[in-house]
């Protein structure tokens, strides 16, 4: 870092007038040391495991550590490639992703619209209260929870569904059920909290428009259709957006307290594939491989979504930067 | 207001009011459910059907989790970790937030992006295991609160927030020849209390929910956390490995295995339904900084 410094500062000294660059952040030099911890942290913790993603290219051997480790080129990509489990895992992340995007994504968006025509203010923020309650609750609570209310013996949902003759289903290891159980505990999870951004962008509207629409006699709906929708589209439309760019992750933590071997079929997904091949399997380099793919596919994806993003809103200011 | 409505949006209305009603249910019953679960004697426990109420509560479940060392310590484990992991996080997010904010200071474009940077890739989960392992500090507290001690995430709501601050306190102070860690410490941290308030919460949530890193770096078991533990008993069926002598299940014991289970899930989570409704408008006033992006 010094070196770096007094280089730079030598180039721009030559510049007559100019005050060299040790000379601007000579007063700075408490605040550069404030930002140090901080920043190390990051180094270590952040860009440690990306020195570490070489091991991709390698054949770990734990004896001879990261940078002693032989290179293999793209021998485990390829291995990637041919290996059915590795596959069957890209492809349940991206049908995974793409079910909680069709489904779950407009869950949100719904509740604002019908929580803002709530009229008594305390029915509506307890409803907000318990409505947020789930996000906060970890996934291995509300696996337990589905456990429960899922139990083919004594679960309430298999004792409704008796009641009506039907016989009781196995939800959590039937390979038919295992995604939708997915999307529905995703959406009852995380419904609430994620309506907090639209129901922020609902408070912005301004009162004259509906005003105006009630004197010229429009009804709710129509009230919600051509003045409510319209001014939350943008928001949504960056959220969604947004959301494509995590497609990748189709949610570890969910899949990871669920899922049992008997749907793996459907429910294995990238992050949980890695983590049995490299934590429990040991085979190292193989699962950083995996996980490699995985973080540029997402990598790209951001960046992507965010030029679309940037395009598509009117002041160019959208996205993460 | 004017009162226009007609008999078809009263109707609308209520359909509102029911929706709203019955999310409110779905969303609180399967803990209402499982709470009956917890404090039903055998004879009730076993039977399949919605659990609306017990006959004959009954807290044995509840005592013997009480009586487990191991669900205690666990428990004990979690605490430890949210206060020293919340303590060391909140400080340095607000210590590194500070020099974030000055835009015109050298190298704060160059640094605000190898931040930001980490929000859109990381090394993953083995290269992730394998430092933690390199760096000798598995099986130990550390493994646990330094690799998310600064997030990118927490570092820019905190920034964006001190840099909404009003400059005139700051200057006046500069003028009286305050130092910057003065100035941190003695005007910017009072007046971030909205902010520290907020991440503060996050944080702890997080530390007393993540359950992998502590599944994954911890290996003796006087140092599991309590997630670690309810993740053993709920999903890996471990329940007799936790329960003292005695209170193992024989088949003709008050309770059941689903009814301790029901309990250990009540004991860990009614602190989080407790105390949530009141911090709760903490969490959505973060919620609003974090739409001023970076």
């Amino acid at each position: 870092m010094s070196a770096a410094t007094t280089k730079r500062g030598m180039k721009t000294a030559q510049k007559p007038r100019k005050k060299t660059l040790a000379q601007r952040m000579k007063p700075y030099a408490a605040l550069y040391l404030m930002l140090l911890p901080g920043l190390a942290l990051i180094l270590i913790f952040c860009y440690g495991p990306m020195y570490g993603l070489q091991i991709a290219f390698k054949d770990y051997n734990i004896g001879m550590g990261i940078w002693n480790s032989p290179w293999v080129g793209m021998e485990h990509f390829q291995k990637f490639l041919t290996t059915d489990a590795a596959t069957r895992a890209l492809t349940n992340t991206i049908i995974i992703s793409a079910l909680k995007l069709v489904f779950s994504f407009p869950m949100p968006i719904l509740l604002a619209l019908v929580l803002n025509e709530i009229g008594n203010q305390a029915f509506k923020r307890v409803a907000q209260t318990i409505s947020y309650l789930p996000h906060f609750i970890s996934w291995i609570i509300v696996a337990s929870l589905l456990n429960n209310l899922l139990s083919p013996s004594t679960g309430a949902v298999n004792a409704i569904i008796q009641q009506f003759g039907g016989s009781p289903i196995y939800f959590l290891a039937d390979k038919s059920w295992f995604r939708p159980i997915l999307v529905i505990s995703n959406i009852w999870k995380e419904i609430g909290w994620s309506s907090v951004v639209y129901l922020a962008a609902l408070s912005g509207i301004d009162p004259s428009l509906y005003e105006a629409a009630i004197v010229d006699g429009a009804t709710r709906v129509q009230r919600i259709v051509r003045i409510t929708l319209p001014s939350i589209m943008p928001i949504a439309v960056i959220m969604l957006i947004l959301s494509m760019g995590n497609i990748m992750s189709a949610g570890f933590d969910q899949v990871f307290n669920l899922y049992s071997p008997q749907v793996y079929d459907v429910g294995d997904i990238l992050d949980t594939y890695v983590y049995r091949r490299g934590l429990v399997d040991m085979s190292y380099s193989f699962s950083t491989a995996v996980g490699l793919f995985k973080s540029v596919v997402g990598l790209i994806l951001v960046v992507t979504v965010n030029v679309i993003a940037k395009r598509l809103s009117p002041d160019h200011d959208a996205g993460l930067w | 207001m004017i009162k226009t409505d007609t008999k078809r949006d009263t109707a609308f209305v209520v359909c509102c009011y029911i929706f709203v009603a019955l999310l409110m249910v779905v969303t609180f019953y399967p803990f209402w459910d499982l709470f009956i679960l917890s404090i039903s004697p055998r004879s009730e426990a076993l039977k399949p059907g919605l659990r609306l109420f017990t006959s004959a509560p009954t807290l044995e479940a509840y005592r013997s989790v009480f009586e487990s060392n191991e669900i205690i310590r666990s428990f004990w484990n979690s605490l430890v970790r949210v206060v020293l992991g919340t303590a060391l996080s909140l400080g340095l997010t607000a210590l590194t937030a500070y020099p974030l904010s000055k835009r015109d200071m050298p190298f704060n474009k160059g640094v605000t992006f190898i931040i930001l940077f980490t929000m859109i890739f990381s090394g993953g989960m083995i290269p992730g295991y394998l430092l933690i392992k390199d760096l000798h500090i598995m099986n130990t507290i550390w493994a646990l609160i330094l690799p998310s001690a600064v997030t990118a995430y927490n570092l820019i709501i905190m920034r964006n927030f001190i840099e909404g601050l009003p400059p005139s306190l700051e200057e006046s102070a500069r003028i009286d020849g305050a130092s910057y860690f003065t100035i941190w410490y003695k005007i910017v941290l009072p007046l971030s209390k909205p902010v520290l308030a907020t991440v503060m919460l996050w944080i702890a949530v997080a530390h007393w929910n993540n359950y992998f890193d502590a599944m994954i770096y911890m290996h003796d078991r006087s140092k599991f956390t309590l997630p670690v533990v309810l993740r053993r008993i709920l999903l890996e069926n471990e329940l007799d490995k936790y329960l003292p002598a005695g209170v193992v299940d024989t088949g003709t014991a008050p309770q059941t295995p689903e009814t301790t289970k029901g309990a250990i899930v009540m004991v860990s989570t009614i602190p989080i339904i407790c105390v949530y409704p009141f911090i709760q408008k903490y969490f959505t006033k973060g919620v609003m900084l974090g739409a001023v992006k970076g």
